[in-house]
C-alpha cells in the first residue's frame, strides 16, 4: 500500500479538528488553508507531537498510530521542518545537522551526508556557530537537519513564512530540487497559493478544521468554487515537457497534449518535465486564433464554467485539449459581447508564462 | 591563637552533600512543575516554597519531631538499625535538603520554563528519546538554571543556624558547623576567633555570589539565538 492515509478527531475549547484523507506516498502534498484551519494541528498529530483521542495515521505498510496503538514521535521515521528554523543555540551548526543523523542506525540511513549538505549549499555554514547565521541560512540548515534522518515522511510547516520575500526566493529552488532529488513524501502546510504552486502534487484544503476539497494541485487551484480562485492572483498550472529550444528567439518551448507553450529560454533537457504557472488576469478570451498578434501562446479550449468575482470581473474556467484546466480573469461586458457560455470552444491568448520547474 | 578549622571543613561537606542531593531530588521536581498543568501542581510549588517564609526554629522543631525516637520517620530509622537522624552529620543533611529545596527548585522551574516546548520537540522529531533529550537539550539550554540552583543552595547551606542548632546541636566534628562556631565564640567572648569566621564567611559568599552573576551574565549571552 504505497499511500499515506490519514485521519484524526479531536476536540480542543470549540475548535473541532476531523481531517481524513489518504494521498499517494510520493511528492509533495500540501495542506492548505488559512491560520486556524487547523493544518498545524494536523502536522503535530501525524509527528505524534499531539495525541488525539481518536485517530489513524499510517505510511505505507506503517501503522504509526490506531484506536490501540501510538507511537511516540521518537519512534516514527519523520523530518519535521518547523515554521522558525528552531536550531539547537548550545550546538554548532555541524553538530545540528549530527544530531538526529547519530540517532539513527547506520544501516536505516539512506542519504548520504554530503550529498544534503551539497544539496542544500551548506558546506561553508559547519563550522560556525547557529547564531551568525541568516534567517535563510538557518531555515536551510533545518531542512537538511530533517533530511539527515533518512525520514520515510517529511513534514513542513510552512518553512518559508517566518522569511523576508529574498530568502524565500532563495529557498524555494532547494525545495524544489529536494523533490526531484530525494524520493520522499511530504505534507507541506501552507496558507500561499503561489508557494503550493510551485511545490505541491496535491492539495488538501482545510477550513474550520475539516476538509473541504482534496485532488490535484492543478485542479484544486482553479475550482472556482473554493476561496482560491477568488484570490487576486488566481493562476493555473500546466504540466508538460521540455520540447524544444528555439536558439534564434532564445524561446524553450513545453509541450502539452493541448498545445505548445513558449517561455524564455531556459536550460533544460529536452524532454525534462515541466510545470508552468500562468495568473488568470494573463489569460485573454478570443473567439478565433488569431496570427496578427503579439501573442505567441494561443491555446485551444472549451469553457466549463464561469464565475463572478466581483461587479466588473469574472473568472472563466477553461479545459484545454488534453483535459488541463486554464483560467482566464476578463471583464463582464467583454464575457456578454463574445457570447460565451458553458461548451463553447474559443482561444485562449497567454501574455505570460511562469515556468516553475 | 590556634584556628580550629574543623567547623570549616564540616560546613563544606554539609554544603556540597546537601547540593548534591538537591539537584537529583529538585531537578524532577522543577521539570514536573515547569510541565505539569494538574491542578495540584500548585500545592506542591507551596510547599516547596515553606522553608522561604518559615521561621528555621519551626522547620527544626517539626523535624526534631518528626526525625526523634518517638516521631514516625524516627520510628523508621529505628526499625531499619539506622538509628534516630537527630543530633548527627545525616540529620543535618535531611534537614538542609529540606531547607535549601526551594533555592534549587525555582531556579530550574523558571529555566525550564523560559526554555519552551519547541526545543525539545525538535529533539523528538530527531529521534531523541525523553532521557535523551533532557540530557543532551534540556539540561545544556538549563546551564544557567543548574548554576544558579548549586550555587544558591551551597551558600544558602552555609549559613543556616537556627535549623541546625535545632535538629545538630551544637557536637564539634560532628553538626558544629560555621555559624554555630561563631554564635559558640561570641557566646564565650573570643570575639578575635569570631571575627575571623564571620569575616571569612562574608569574604567567600561575596565571591560566591559575584562569581555566579558574572558568569550567568556570559552564559545568557552565548544563549542567544
Amino acid at each position: 500500500m504505497s499511500s499515506i492515509e490519514i485521519s484524526l478527531q479531536s476536540q480542543l475549547g470549540d475548535f473541532n479538528l476531523d481531517v481524513s484523507f489518504e494521498t499517494p506516498a510520493r511528492g509533495v502534498t500540501a495542506l492548505f488553508g488559512r491560520s486556524g484551519s487547523g493544518k498545524t494541528s494536523v502536522l503535530r498529530a501525524v509527528a505524534g507531537l499531539v495525541k488525539t483521542p481518536q485517530g489513524l495515521v499510517r505510511v505505507n505498510d506503517e501503522v504509526w498510530q490506531d484506536e490501540n496503538r501510538f507511537r511516540p514521535a521518537h519512534r516514527r521515521p519523520l523530518g519535521y521542518v518547523f515554521q522558525e528554523a528552531s536550531l539547537f543555540p548550545h550546538l554548532s551548526v555541524r553538530r545540528n545537522l549530527e544530531y538526529g543523523w547519530r540517532r539513527v542506525p547506520e544501516q536505516e540511513r539512506q542519504i548520504p551526508f554530503h550529498d544534503v549538505v551539497e544539496l542544500l549549499g551548506i558546506g561553508t555554514l559547519l563550522q560556525r556557530t547557529t547564531q551568525s547565521l541568516s534567517g535563510g541560512e538557518r531555515q536551510r540548515i533545518a531542512i537538511a537537519r530533517a533530511l539527515l534522518t533518512s525520514p520515510r515522511l517529511l513534514l513542513m510547516d510552512e518553512p518559508l513564512s517566518a522569511l523576508d520575500h529574498g530568502a524565500k526566493q532563495t529557498i524555494l529552488p532547494y525545495l524544489e530540487s529536494l523533490h526531484d532529488e530525494f524520493t520522499i513524501p511530504s505534507l507541506y502546510v501552507s496558507h500561499d497559493p503561489n508557494e503550493v504552486a510551485r511545490l505541491a502534487d496535491r492539495m488538501v484544503v482545510l477550513e474550520q478544521g475539516k476538509v473541504i476539497a482534496k485532488g490535484d494541485a492543478a485542479t484544486i487551484l482553479t475550482r472556482l468554487d473554493l476561496p482560491l480562485a477568488g484570490y487576486d492572483d488566481a493562476a493555473s498550472l500546466l504540466e508538460g515537457t521540455v520540447s524544444s529550444h528555439d536558439h534564434t528567439y532564445h524561446l524553450t518551448w513545453i509541450s502539452t497534449h493541448g498545445g505548445r507553450i513558449a517561455v524564455a529560454r531556459e536550460d533544460l533537457p529536452v524532454g525534462r518535465r515541466a510545470r508552468v504557472q500562468i495568473q488568470a488576469r494573463d489569460v485573454s478570451l478570443s473567439l478565433r486564433a488569431h496570427s496578427d498578434t503579439s501573442i505567441i501562446n494561443i491555446l485551444p479550449a472549451k469553457v466549463i464554467d464561469t464565475h463572478d468575482i466581483s461587479q466588473t470581473q469574472m473568472l472563466v474556467r477553461l479545459e484545454m485539449d488534453d483535459g488541463q484546466t486554464l483560467l482566464s480573469r476578463i471583464t463582464r461586458r467583454s464575457a456578454l459581447g463574445m457570447g460565451i457560455r458553458e461548451g463553447m470552444h474559443l482561444y485562449a491568448q497567454v501574455k505570460s508564462v511562469a515556468l516553475l520547474s | 591563637m590556634i584556628f580550629d578549622w574543623q567547623p570549616v571543613w564540616l560546613t563544606l561537606k554539609l554544603a556540597g552533600v546537601s547540593t548534591l542531593i538537591l539537584l537529583v531530588i529538585g531537578t524532577p521536581i522543577a521539570w514536573w512543575l515547569a510541565r505539569s498543568t494538574n491542578w495540584y501542581k500548585q500545592i506542591i510549588s507551596a510547599v516547596v516554597a515553606l522553608p522561604l517564609v518559615l521561621p528555621p526554629t519551626v522547620l527544626g522543631f517539626y523535624l526534631l519531631i518528626m526525625l526523634g525516637p518517638e516521631g514516625p520517620v524516627g520510628r523508621l530509622t529505628q526499625s531499619l538499625g539506622l538509628g534516630t537522624l537527630p543530633f548527627t552529620f545525616g540529620g543535618l543533611v535531611v534537614a538542609s535538603v529540606i531547607y535549601s529545596m526551594p533555592f534549587v527548585v525555582q531556579p530550574l522551574h523558571n529555566a525550564f520554563q523560559s526554555l519552551g516546548q519547541r526545543p525539545v520537540e525538535v529533539a523528538a522529531t530527531l529521534r531523541a528519546s525523553p532521557w535523551d533529550r533532557f540530557m543532551t537539550v534540556v539540561i545544556p539550554l538549563a546551564r544557567p538554571g543548574f548554576l544558579t540552583a548549586a550555587v544558591l543552595s551551597f551558600a544558602h547551606t552555609i549559613g543556616e543556624f537556627g535549623v541546625v542548632l535545632m535538629i545538630g546541636g551544637n557536637i564539634p566534628g560532628v553538626t558544629k558547623v560555621l555559624s554555630v562556631a561563631i554564635y559558640d565564640h561570641v557566646e564565650t567572648l573570643e570575639y578575635g576567633q569570631a571575627h575571623l569566621l564571620a569575616a571569612g564567611l562574608l569574604a567567600f559568599s561575596f565571591v560566591v555570589l559575584l562569581a555566579l552573576y558574572l558568569l550567568n551574565g556570559r552564559l545568557n549571552r552565548n544563549h542567544q539565538p
